[in-house]
């Protein structure tokens, strides 16, 4: 479902390789996570895959189809909930689901009927008639969830969705998605710095770090690769660390700063 | 909203009241009826090129990439944003112009009036799709403090805004001439005041040109985004 051979991107003001010849690939059906700590290129190989951003070289396929030559195409066939929130917090989630949809073009009664049955999904339907504005954290996140599935996609991409969530809303959003996955067969494609995460969702994963993979295979195959009994320990014996805690690098400062610009 | 409306009322009661009587004597006429058209385009000015600073933010935040990633085309994208960004700008426009008439302004004609609203709708399409040109190439909040220092303020103050543009020094003249607020805030005047420097007709025709050309370029430049 998505083929990656030698992808690499570098960023104008920066002379290491944000992602630095990556490959990998992701069946059909397959729930695929993309484990590695904070800048190790997760975001940036997520982005050049849903067309968001050029790479300066290497090949992609998603579906068979070319993100760089055929934007439109791969468009309809992926959904995506993004890292930082993309929901526009002056409409309601009913209307947040309704513009995506139009924008997609899904036929009315089809968006009806899919909003219905994915606001339920996520347990949103009671709130329905609510601004955004007043939802926690995790119901954005939900609420993002159910949108990106509205046009039905074969590929659905989720860059960190349980970054800064609460433990017991994790579980949750992870109930979700395993569902999803299992009811309409829908390619999960999530990145995560969450060690147990990946161990406990993923069929398969790949372990990125300063933009190349170190190592890819299913969660047992690592632990017996590294002789060891937990993915926390072969991520240690395969990148000679622990996995980085988050910092508040400058891109988070930003991130706050424009928190403060938009609360109006 | 409200606190957008703080700075053109200001420029309107202090400026309009202030200079009044000197205007008045130096064979001017009443201020209050020059200066409201011009107190009008800034409203538009400032509002349109504020709706693309939304840019900067939601390409990095917020909506813009959910819009980014759907199976629409960038100029679909950008003429929508525009469409939207422009009508807030000239529902700005006319809120100011209400409140100049309740501080003393009087249109001289009403159905010229009437075809002010074209003339707002130019100058406001035209502010924002150069605002979201420039948002498009800018990385931050500094560099957008930079444009409203150095482009957006020397726009208003030379355009014939505040002061008529007969007889003016000729490097002021033809700056003001360069400048295609200029011709949204003569357009203003001649419908709203009754009086022009220009002609409607050649103000009408500069403003549809340079919307034109700043709606391909911003296209273009909307069309490059990286998010
Ligand atoms: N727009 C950008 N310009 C320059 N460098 C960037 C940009 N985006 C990301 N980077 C850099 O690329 C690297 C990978 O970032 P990213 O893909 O966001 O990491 P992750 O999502 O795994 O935390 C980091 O070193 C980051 O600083
Ligand atoms: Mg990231």
């Amino acid at each position: 479902m998505i083929e990656v051979t030698n992808l690499t991107k570098k960023f104008k003001d920066n002379d290491l390789l944000a992602v630095d010849g990556i490959s990998f690939s992701v069946k059909a059906g397959e729930v695929f996570a993309f484990l590695g700590p904070n800048g190790a290129g997760k975001s940036t190989t997520i982005k050049m895959l849903t067309t968001l951003l050029e790479p300066t070289g290497g090949q992609m396929r998603i579906g068979g189809k070319d993100p760089v030559e055929e934007q439109d195409e791969v468009r309809k066939l992926f959904g995506i909930v993004f890292q930082d929130p993309s929901l526009d917090d002056e409409l309601t989630a009913w209307e947040n689901m309704e513009f995506h949809g139009v924008l997609y073009r899904v036929p009315k009664k089809l968006r009806r009927e899919r909003i219905e049955e994915l606001l339920k999904f996520v347990e949103l339907w009671e709130r329905k008639d609510d601004l955004v504005k007043n939802f926690s954290g995790g119901m954005k996140r939900r609420l993002e969830i159910a949108r990106g599935l509205l046009h039905h996609p074969r590929v659905f991409f989720l860059d960190e969705p349980t970054l800064g969530l609460d433990p017991q809303t994790r579980n949750h959003i992870w109930s979700y998605i395993k569902e999803l996955n299992k009811k309409e067969g829908i390619t999960v494609f999530f990145s995560t710095h969450y060690m147990e995460e990946a161990d406990r969702v993923a069929d398969r994963l790949a372990v990125i770090d300063h933009g190349k993979i170190v190592a890819e295979g299913t969660p047992q195959e690592l632990k017996d690769r590294a002789g060891v009994a937990s993915l926390e320990d072969a991520f240690i014996a395969l990148t000679g660390k622990e996995i980085r805690e988050e910092s508040a690098g400058s891109l988070d400062r930003l991130r706050n700063g424009a928190k403060m610009w938009r609360r109006r | 909203m409200v606190g957008s409306l703080g700075q053109p009322l200001l420029f309107l009661l202090a400026l309009g009241y202030g200079f009044g009587p000197v205007f008045k004597k130096a064979g001017g006429g009443n201020y209050i009826e020059f200066l409201a058209p011009g107190i009008v385009a800034m409203a538009i000015l400032f509002t349109s090129v504020f709706s693309g600073i939304e840019i900067i933010w939601d390409r990095q935040f917020g909506f813009l990439k959910e819009t980014l990633v759907a199976p629409v085309s960038r100029l679909q994208i950008m003429i929508g944003r525009t469409l939207g960004g422009a009508t807030v700008a000239l529902l700005q426009g006319i809120i100011v112009l209400v409140l100049a008439i309740i501080a003393g302004f009087r249109p001289t004609h009403l159905g010229l009036a009437a075809l002010s609203l074209v003339f707002m709708f130019c100058t406001a399409l035209l502010f924002t799709a150069l605002g979201t040109a420039i948002a498009s190439v800018l990385e931050d909040m500094q560099g957008f403090q930079l444009i409203i220092n150095f482009l957006v303020m020397p726009l208003f103050f030379l355009s014939g805004a505040l002061f008529p543009l007969e007889g003016l020094p000729k490097a002021i003249g033809m700056v003001a001439r360069a400048n295609p607020l200029t011709y949204g805030v003569d357009g203003l005047r001649g419908t709203l005041a009754g009086f022009s420097h220009f002609s409607l007709g050649l103000d009408f025709i500069i403003l549809l040109a340079v919307v034109s050309l700043f709606m391909i370029i911003g296209s273009y430049l909307f069309s490059k985004i990286q998010a």
